[in-house]
């Protein structure tokens, strides 16, 4: 950053309650009421709105341009200043972010939908991979997320009990969501007696298919503190992508992780971490449970770190959405009053190729987001 | 208030119907490394990288930003992928362009691509939808009843989406990296080439092109401080609108949204006559028709009169006294996801005296500008050789 950070806040925060099949809705029916609370929340209407930016992917509606007929749960007239992302809605709040730095624009919606219902999902995700080297062995997802499990067990950083803690404590937290899909208190001895799905996953260490949306209304100075009595203040925001190549990453690291989170000003919660920055709570956009493992240690977050009390993208996984849904629903710790510091993260790509963290904190002190790229 | 933002470097491949010696991570390359040479700086010099391109499906990879993130140096990097339709290509240089602007960093790598002899972009752009009668007639289908309607309410006679046809294809010759190379275009050729969808003929349209642009956008410091075998060209408007595809008070020939976007990147730049204060520009026109109707939405000409603009020559590189697509424009390369970047590269590239056979003389202001979806995204700027 060549200049101080415009203190700018997650003021508003909703979300759909997240389902195995959104039968009757369509895509646009599926975001109104979503759009319609986040605005009821802070009074505001969509004519009150800088900018709007969305994040979506037409290979899960199966038709192109999906997000053209999504804009109309806006309502985009009179013209609106509009874009959006082929990626998770959490990089449309990126975006949307950028611009409110420079200082003209004082607002924003940022919006994403994601329906897997529709589709195939092991066939779909292989095509996100080497069109030329890997796609065309389909590789599906939840083997392709086995390969970094058992590299996490090959190197004795995890066993198969760890990835059952996760995912059972994940989902007795999402007893407390009402917008969660898979939410259940069970133990971790009777987790590990269902089945493999592929070795050394057991279902409790997939996440849930889900059909979801969300949306975050964004404030900067003075206009966040006229409409939340509490905002959520952006303190530092980064993200980095990491090479495509399987086979050329140490799959039980996240550097990209690391490096996104220094760029946002968060240098860890464990004995290294500056005591100004430590966090109550992270929302980590973990789809599989072993992946939470890997972002605790590549985030340096200590015990004492509420991690996903929403249950996570375990409980809730309608992609394209869950990373924005991370950046909610630590945001709406503290506007709730609940944190005073929270750590949002948001995933994408194979193996967390791509990763986001935003720092948030309920006073908008000068963030140190960095950005000074290069690898 | 805002930072000032530079063009320092540009970048096309060879533009072709299939560019079958190269895989989609040796095309973007392709035009990134000429960026980066144009820029004289190195993949590490680089801090965040901004890809954009139309529908996945057009090359049946999803998300494919994330595989060619190694071949783009964007390893340990933020990467953007953006997607807003046909003007993708443009707004994914504003998206860029914000990411400096905004103080976040200073030398910014944007890229925008197509290979759509990978696919067919007919088949991928009739995917049947609930609730929506299929066209099945792609983009062309869908856009001739607007100019049909263009033509009845401005009253312009038959030939003019010919005059514009031969125009773009004759600037093509003095393009060297344009797609279309038609040596013996001629007004005969287009009047006499099939009816696709009446009032569009065959070469009316823009081809299927595979190839990519890009740019390196820097900020004043790095600009300043850069040595260029170019001057670098300064951002001095930029603006994005967008509005709904369909509803009963949205006039598709003239749409709001377009209007609101030039006015907006106009006042910024501080520009009151167009026709007078920008010396060159490069429009989305991937019909024909979509010249005059673009004229008259941008202010170059009043409502009804652009097709006069074309009629009498204005337009052209041949005497013409506001060059547009001197490039040869979407008629003659359409990598559709690049093809709104090809705009704003092209712009850029007459701001620094850097066309070739198709440079316009003595200018100080160019306009590159695209639009999408069903005439309702639209992305533009305005760049000039001055500081703003």
């Amino acid at each position: 950053m060549n200049r101080p950070v415009r203190p700018v806040a997650v003021v508003a925060f909703a979300q759909s309650k997240n389902v195995r099949r959104e039968d009757h809705r369509n895509e646009v029916e599926m975001l109104m009421p979503v759009v319609g609370e986040v605005f009821a929340k802070v009074g505001m209407t969509k004519d009150e709105m800088g900018f709007v930016c969305s994040g979506s992917s037409d290979y899960l509606v199966g038709a192109p341009f999906s997000f053209v007929m999504a804009l109309d749960a806006v309502g985009a007239w009179p013209p609106m200043r509009e874009s959006h992302v082929e990626m998770d809605g959490a990089w449309a709040l990126y975006e949307a972010w950028t611009l409110l730095q420079e200082g003209e624009l004082d607002t924003a919606l940022v919006y994403s939908f994601g329906r897997s219902s529709p589709t195939q999902l092991d066939k779909v995700l292989a095509l996100q991979l080497d069109p030329y080297t890997l796609a065309p062995l389909w590789p599906d997802p939840v083997a392709v997320a086995a390969l970094q499990a058992q590299a996490l067990i090959d190197a004795g950083l995890a066993s198969e009990a760890d990835f059952a803690e996760v995912a059972a404590r994940s989902r007795r937290d999402a007893l407390g969501n009402p917008n969660a899909q898979v939410a259940v208190d069970k133990s971790v001895d009777q987790l590990l007696a269902d089945d493999y799905v592929v070795r050394p996953l057991r279902r409790h260490c997939l996440p849930p298919i889900s059909d979801g949306s969300a949306a975050i209304v964004l404030a900067a100075g003075d206009r966040a503190i006229q409409v939340c009595a509490r905002p959520a203040w952006i303190t530092g925001i980064d993200h980095r992508i990491e090479t495509h190549q399987l086979g050329a990453r140490d799959l039980t690291a996240s550097p990209s992780t690391t490096a996104a989170a220094r760029g946002a000003g968060f240098l860890g919660n464990g004995d290294d971490g500056a005591p100004g920055t430590r966090v109550d709570v992270a929302e980590l956009h973990a789809p599989f449970a072993h992946q939470e493992l890997v972002l605790r240690r590549a985030l340096g977050l200590s015990d004492d770190v509420a991690v996903n009390p929403s249950g996570g993208a375990l409980a809730a996984n309608a992609l394209m959405v869950a990373g924005l849904t991370r950046i909610g629903e630590a945001a709406q710790r503290i506007i709730d009053g609940s944190a005073q510091r929270a750590l949002a993260h948001a995933t994408s790509g194979p193996c967390l190729q791509q990763n986001l963290v935003c720092a948030l904190a309920a006073t908008p002190e000068a963030g140190t987001t960095t950005s000074e790229g290069g690898a | 208030m805002a930072e000032r933002c530079a063009v320092i470097g540009v970048g096309q491949t060879r533009h072709a119907s299939a560019r079958t010696d190269v895989s989609i991570a040796g095309l973007v390359r392709e035009a990134a490394t000429r960026a980066l040479e144009d820029a004289a700086l190195d993949w590490a010099d680089i801090d965040a990288v901004v890809i954009g391109k139309a529908p996945d499906m057009f090359e049946g990879v999803m998300m494919p930003e994330l595989y060619l993130a190694p071949a783009l140096g964007a390893v340990g990097k933020p990467m953007i992928r953006v997607h807003t339709a046909g003007s993708v290509g443009g707004s994914t240089a504003l998206v860029a362009a914000h990411l400096v602007s905004s103080g976040v960093h200073d030398r910014v790598l944007t890229v925008a691509f197509e290979k759509q002899s990978d696919s067919d972009a007919m088949w991928a752009l009739s995917v049947p939808q609930p609730f929506s009668p299929p066209l099945l007639a792609g983009a062309g289908g869908y856009f001739a009843p607007i100019i049909r309607a263009y033509m009845r309410r401005s009253g312009a006679p038959d030939h003019i989406g010919i005059l514009v046809a031969v125009k773009d294809r004759l600037h093509a010759l003095k393009n060297p990296y344009a797609h279309l190379h038609i040596e013996d275009i001629s007004f005969d050729m287009v009047k006499e080439s099939i009816m696709l969808w009446d009032p569009i003929r065959y070469l009316e349209t823009c081809p299927s092109s595979d190839g990519a642009a890009a740019m390196v956008l820097a900020s004043e410091r790095v600009a300043d401080s850069a040595s260029l075998s170019a001057p670098p060209a300064w951002v001095h408007g930029m603006a994005m609108r967008s509005e709904p595809t369909m509803f009963a008070g949205r006039d598709q020939v003239a749409p709001r949204a377009s209007a609101d976007c030039a006015a907006d990147v106009y006042d910024q730049a501080g520009i009151t006559e167009p026709r007078r204060e920008i010396q060159v520009a490069e429009v989305y026109v991937p019909f024909s028709w979509y010249e005059p109707m673009w004229l008259e939405s941008l202010g170059f000409a009043a409502p009804g009169e652009g097709w006069k603009l074309t009629d009498a020559g204005a337009t052209s590189l041949d005497g013409g006294d506001i060059p547009w697509n001197a490039s040869g424009g979407v008629l003659s390369s359409n990598p559709i996801g690049a093809s709104g970047m090809l705009r704003f590269l092209e712009a850029a590239m007459q701001a620094r005296g850097q066309a070739g056979e198709h440079q316009v003389d003595g200018v100080r202001r160019a306009l590159g500008h695209a639009y999408g979806g069903g005439s309702q995204f639209f992305a533009m700027w305005v760049l000039g050789t001055d500081k703003p």
